[in-house]
């Protein structure tokens, strides 16, 4: 990695005119990767971007890096495979909530379990927007969309618990109106080695407009989420007045002061602690009882999938005494014919 | 030395061991093919063994078989075996129709008590008659010889029985004439961390054998000629090792890293196994999570500049299809590889059949045109695969390599090819200098219409490809109708253009006679027989069986259009019988067909030619 080279967000911008529509969320996180790209300094002939298929999947075209726009739901195998024949590039994967979730569900947890070094982009916006407004599996239940007139009967997935579910090393969460935290979240995702998911709460204006505004709505936002920083206390609200306690089993929101609770009290986030255990309990916060949070909720080292097949690879390698394939014939059992 | 009566000199014999498939047979078939190579017989081996891993023992649906043909002039395992081996009835009644007339039948005669009569659904207690057994039978004591072989050994009465299959293989080494030393000395191989098994067995073998010596009076033994064959150091190979194997060789000569993304599925898995093995020469193998996944994960690995692969079975291939026409549309070098199997759905997941050429030829949305190339017997695995990568690098697009389950599981011998044998093959990258001369993704040259191939982490090139319509001349998205159509028309042109760089076809047999025999792919041996004994009758017969199926090679037609006759052979309903007659509508194909799971007999093939050229 050239990491020395500065870069600014042009760098990493492509001459293509973006077709989302406008007022998308989608274009705030483009511009918030191109900043992320440029803060982490990797050359644009060293990063690659691959998606899938559905309107985030087009961001590829976007950047003027390495990029592969494939199939529907599928990014994240390519993207595996990818890595694992080319561990020197740096690569990104964005799916949506349909791509990455539905259709290609079985290649995300598989993708998180392997902990390839990939920096997954999860734009989760609830809805399908490329076909025009059905329900996705992070819809919540009895939503009502043009594939559910009378509403869904079933529950949604909650990305995060997937992930965790997959024993997932990494687990971010972005919003696109908060575009530094945004920012702070893809930096750290693309510092982590290993697969690091970052689901960006993205808001399809067309389709599914304010479907996230419990949360974004300027007026609660700060009251509704809580941006969680490692080794920081967890201290949210417009006064900055509420923290995040544990109550026995569970968590807690409590005004520091108020009923006994100290500011001694209030936890301090650890995102490199093993145990998930915590780190579930937060990404499960939802915005009602207690605040929705952004941030790096996630980031522990483990072995990392692309690094460990090279490992192996120089390790066999090194045990035999053969380099090509006729070499390799010749030392196992043969016969001559004269 | 032993003296022998009744000593035959044979060209070539067919052995089939059969018994439960938990009795070893395949072990014990390997080790005698190996054997007899070793001594410079030609081999083909053909393992026949049931879709349950451990069926009920002693039925009939747990039967497993091994039929190897040794000798001269050994082109297929045999139509019908000189000597049966089976070790129950199960296996006798399974495998009677495999055994010639006035063969040798050697069973395990502890075995054919009335229970395990009735478990293979005898109904009388003769069962030599109800199957119509017209053979010399050898009833041989097995189990209890292989009891008190190994009465002092210590071992348990299960571990004992187990060493059943060694006293069949040292009783047909005797009859053979093969030499034990070399059997054995596969044994402790095989054995190295267990030295006792391979004590046990290796006694076992010693008493077949000289049970065999002890009793010869009463059967026929043979002497088996010896090839002279060309050259070299020998191994004994499978299919899908050698399509492995082919595509290391290919790796090396392209200098590109090796990639593998595959998902197990019968009868392909050895492919995976054996390149998994390899990481000692530097290939990433990977069993992803699907089959989508495997293909997805190698067009990734393709992406990234890696010589890409996937192997699989039909029902894979069905899996892949989106994906192999992402592959098709953003032109990058893949290798898919199909050993097929019985179908359609789960089918006959260990039998072999050719159904999956039009599946593999259309089996896309849109028009997907890529290369399709098969491999005629176990060691051209090698050589096709080899093949199969050369034209997907040197043409940037995927092609898929066609053999079957017969040839991956038979093995011949097969002589490893010397250092410089095979040529070096030329990926088609760009070079610094076409930045300024208006480089694009889609940019091609103008004589074969290839693209340029920019491996990610080069300066100056960073690109995005993407399964959407490309325009022609800027590489961006597109939708322009005129602009599709021209790019479908040049996406089927770069790949009719392969024609270019691939072999002219051969004729074999006699090529001034009436009638031309076409086949494809892993019937080779049998037709190739077939078309030797009708010559060899006074019928001639031409014979050109095709290895290139899309494109053709370039003088396709001129052949065709010579013979009044032509006859194509293949193991479905005329799949590639309808890929010519399409394209070649003035001549009047005929066919021959099997659909039933097995490879021809070369009898069927003899009796079918002749109807067709009486007729």
């Amino acid at each position: 990695m050239e990491e020395n080279k500065k870069y600014t967000n042009a760098d990493f911008k492509s001459d293509q005119y973006v077709r989302w529509c406008p007022g998308c969320g989608d274009h705030a996180i483009l511009a918030v990767l191109h900043k992320a790209m440029a803060e982490v300094g990797v050359a644009p002939h060293m990063t690659a971007v691959i998606s899938g298929i559905g309107c985030s999947s087009r961001l590829p075209y976007y950047m003027n890096t390495y990029g592969f726009h494939t199939i529907h739901g599928r990014g994240g195998a390519i993207a595996t495979g990818f890595k694992t024949a080319n561990p020197k590039m740096t690569v990104w994967q964005v799916c949506g909530d349909g791509d990455g979730l539905a259709i290609g569900g079985n290649h995300f947890i598989h993708e998180v379990r392997r902990n390839v070094d990939l920096n997954v982009l999860l734009l989760n916006n609830k809805i399908y927007g490329l076909t025009k407004g059905q329900y996705s599996p992070t819809s919540d239940r009895g939503f009502v969309c043009k594939s559910a007139p009378y509403g869904t009967t079933e529950d949604p997935f909650i990305p995060a618990e997937l992930v965790f579910g997959a024993r997932g090393t990494f687990f971010a969460r972005g919003i696109d109106v908060e575009l530094k935290i945004s920012q702070e979240v893809m930096v750290a995702a693309a510092r982590h080695k290993g697969c690091s998911v970052v689901e960006m709460l993205q808001n399809c204006v067309i389709f599914n407009h304010g479907i996230h505004n419990f949360i974004t709505d300027k007026e609660n936002r700060a009251d509704r989420t809580i941006h969680l920083v490692h080794g920081e206390k967890m201290i949210f609200g417009k006064e900055m007045n509420k923290g995040i306690v544990q109550d026995g089993f569970a968590l807690k929101a409590v005004e520091i002061g108020k009923d006994g609770y100290t500011i001694d009290d209030v936890l301090v986030h650890d995102a490199h602690c093993q145990s998930n255990f915590l780190h579930q309990q937060l990404a499960m916060m939802d915005g009602h009882d207690l605040p929705l949070a952004i941030g790096v909720i996630r980031d522990v080292e483990a072995p990392v999938y692309d690094q460990e097949v090279e490992k192996q690879v120089a390790e066999v390698q090194g045990k035999k005494g053969y380099t090509c394939l006729r070499d390799m014939l010749l030392a196992g059992e043969t016969w001559e014919v004269k | 030395m032993l003296e022998k009566t009744n000593v035959k000199m044979l060209e070539k014999v067919v052995v089939r061991f059969s018994g439960d498939s938990g009795d070893g047979m395949q072990l014990v078939g390997n080790i005698f093919s190996n054997v007899s190579a070793g001594i410079g017989n030609q081999i083909s081996t053909f393992p026949d063994y049931p879709a349950e891993v451990r069926a009920p023992q002693g039925t009939l649906s747990g039967v497993s078989g091994f039929q190897v043909s040794v000798g001269k002039g050994v082109h297929t395992p045999g139509d019908k075996a000189d000597v049966l081996v089976s070790m129950n009835p199960a296996a006798l009644k399974q495998n009677v129709k495999f055994l010639k007339e006035g063969g040798v039948a050697i069973v395990d005669i502890d075995c054919f008590k009335k229970s395990d009569l009735e478990k293979a659904l005898f109904t009388t207690d003769d069962p030599y008659t109800e199957i119509g057994l017209k053979a010399q039978v050898v009833e041989v004591p097995m189990t209890s010889m292989v009891k008190a072989a190994l009465a002092d050994s210590g071992m348990d009465l299960k571990s004992i029985t187990k060493c059943k299959n060694m006293f069949a293989l040292g009783l047909v080494c005797w009859l053979f004439d093969r030499p034990l030393e070399n059997a054995i000395k596969f044994i402790e191989n095989k054995f190295a961390k267990k030295p006792a098994v391979a004590e046990a067995n290796a006694k076992v073998i010693r008493a077949g054998y000289d049970y065999g010596n002890n009793i010869h009076a009463s059967v026929s033994t043979y002497r088996i000629e010896t090839d002279s064959i060309r050259p070299g150091v020998y191994t004994d190979v499978n299919g899908n090792t050698a399509t492995a194997w082919g595509l290391v060789m290919a790796a090396e000569k392209a200098n590109l890293p090796l990639f593998l993304g595959s998902y197990p599925i019968t009868p392909a898995t050895d492919v995976l196994h054996e390149l998994a093995k390899r990481k000692d020469l530097g290939v990433k193998a990977c069993q992803m999570e699907d089959e989508i996944a495997g293909i997805c994960s190698a067009i990734g690995a393709s992406f990234a500049g890696n010589l890409a692969a996937t192997s699989t079975s039909g029902p894979g291939i069905a899996l892949k299809g989106e994906a192999m026409g992402l592959a098709v549309m953003a032109e990058l070098p893949l290798v898919i590889i199909n050993v097929q199997r019985g179908g359609p759905s789960t089918g006959l997941p260990t039998k072999t059949e050719q159904t999956d050429l039009m599946q593999c030829l259309y089996g896309r949305n849109g028009e997907s045109p890529l290369a399709v190339v098969a491999a005629a017997s176990p060691t051209d695995c090698f050589e096709m695969a080899f093949e199969a990568a050369r034209i997907a690098v040197e043409h940037m697009t995927p092609v898929i390599l066609l053999t079957d389950g017969f040839i991956a599981n038979g093995s011949s011998a097969w002589r490893i090819p010397e250092a410089d044998e095979y040529p070096a093959i030329k990926p088609n990258f760009v070079k610094p200098e076409m930045l300024e001369q208006g480089w694009k993704p889609y940019k091609r040259d103008e004589e074969t219409l290839v693209r340029y191939w920019a491996v990610p982490g080069t300066e100056g090139f960073m690109h995005r490809l993407g399964g959407l319509e490309k325009d022609y001349n800027t590489s961006a998205i597109s939708t322009d109708p005129i602009n599709h159509e021209k790019m479908v028309a040049t996406r089927q042109e770069k790949v009719n253009k392969i024609a270019n760089n691939i072999p002219a076809q051969q004729v074999q047999g006699n090529p001034d006679a009436d009638t031309l025999l076409i086949g494809w792919g892993g019937t080779y041996g049998h037709l190739y027989t077939a078309v030797e004994e009708l010559n060899a009758a006074g019928k001639p017969v031409a014979f050109a069986h095709f290895r290139y199926i899309n494109p053709l090679p370039a003088n396709t037609a001129e052949i065709i259009k010579k013979y009044k006759n032509v006859v194509v052979a293949e193991l479905n309903n005329g799949q590639f019988a309808d890929f010519l007659q399409a394209k070649f509508p003035m001549v009047n194909i005929k066919r021959i067909n099997k659909v039933q799971g097995q490879p021809f007999l070369v009898q069927e093939v003899v009796e079918g030619l002749t109807k067709i050229m009486e007729g």
